[in-house]
């Protein structure tokens, strides 16, 4: 039994790794294009939701979580939780703030 | 790490593999430990950045359209680029092709020098124009989270010509390529991170 023998192994193809590559150009190109209309407070919406796909790409085919078991799935989604609870609790905190009467 | 991982990995050489498996499993378990890290040191600029902009959305929206999107996308193709070849070059040391892994380790690498050119450019075009880390808020987190994550660049950049060294000295013969996977693995979050920072610091719509 061996870390390398065949049955671990996972030997993506050059044609599925093409094909993401492709993909990631493609919505590169859609991020850019889509960007030049203004959807209001959607833009964000859309850019986030785009370079989501992308990067869920990376990290399922290049990064190959694709094939990882279900500790690397959390420990690679544990991260994006916290970041989550930084990022939602800093704009949540600042925008409830009572003003200061001057 | 990478070295001690392949000492670690000869060390239970003679006869049973299991010591190589779960080193191998670990290495790459240790590793997105790490990343997790790293992408919580890019989130306290993340957040950062959510808050200032939810502040200033007009000050954000005008300093922006002082960057230059072509180049901008030109990077995100060329870092794209790379990490698809870094994924082949992963393959390549699985499928114990040393000239192909070689080659392509040398273009990922060669890509990372021309994502650093291309910002070189953009760095001193903005400072040409008088505009510094100092000039706005949006500015200030422009240049510190590009410049963080050209720091990782350049250690990405380091870790693939360590792993070009090692190829040559033919380090990962005999399937042993967990250093090129693990490598591998820390370039293409170098990737995933400029993947969010492309829309969010040009393509403020």
């Amino acid at each position: 039994m061996s870390a390398h023998n065949h049955t671990e192994e996972h030997h993506t193809g050059i044609r599925v790794y093409a094909a993401v590559c492709l993909a990631l150009f493609v919505l590169t190109g859609v991020t850019v294009y889509v960007a030049k209309f203004d959807f209001g407070d959607m833009n964000i919406v859309v850019a986030m939701l785009v370079a989501s796909i992308k990067a869920s790409i990376v990290a399922l085919y290049f990064m190959h979580l694709k094939f990882e078991d279900r500790l690397t799935w959390i420990y690679a989604l544990y991260p994006l939780f916290l970041l989550f609870l930084l990022i939602g609790f800093t704009i949540m905190e600042t925008f409830t703030r009572v003003p200061v009467i001057k | 790490m990478s070295s001690s991982t392949a000492e670690h990995a000869e060390s239970h050489a003679h006869g049973h593999g299991l010591g190589e498996a779960v080193t191998h499993s670990a290495a790459k378990f240790g590793m997105w430990l790490f990343l997790g890290t790293e992408i919580l040191l890019f989130g306290g600029l993340f957040a950062a950045y959510a808050l200032f902009r939810a502040k200033f959305p007009d000050l954000f929206y005008e300093s922006h359209k002082k960057l230059d999107i072509t180049l901008g996308t030109i990077n995100t193709i060329v870092l794209i680029f790379s990490s698809f070849t870094m994924a082949l070059a992963v393959s390549a040391s699985q499928k114990r092709n040393r000239k192909w892994l070689i080659i392509l380790l040398s273009v990922t690498f060669i890509c990372g020098a021309a994502f650093g050119v291309n910002k070189y450019f953009e760095y001193s075009a903005k400072f040409h124009h008088g505009i510094f880390p100092d000039t706005n808020i949006f500015y200030a987190l422009y240049f510190m989270m590009t410049g963080l994550h050209m720091i990782h660049v350049f250690i990405g950049m380091g870790i693939i010509f360590a792993l070009i060294i090692m190829a040559k000295q033919r380090r990962f013969e005999k399937g042993r390529y967990t250093p090129v996977e693990v490598g591998g693995l820390y370039w293409h979050l170098v990737d995933l991170i400029w993947i969010y920072l492309f829309p969010l610091l040009y393509l403020i719509g």
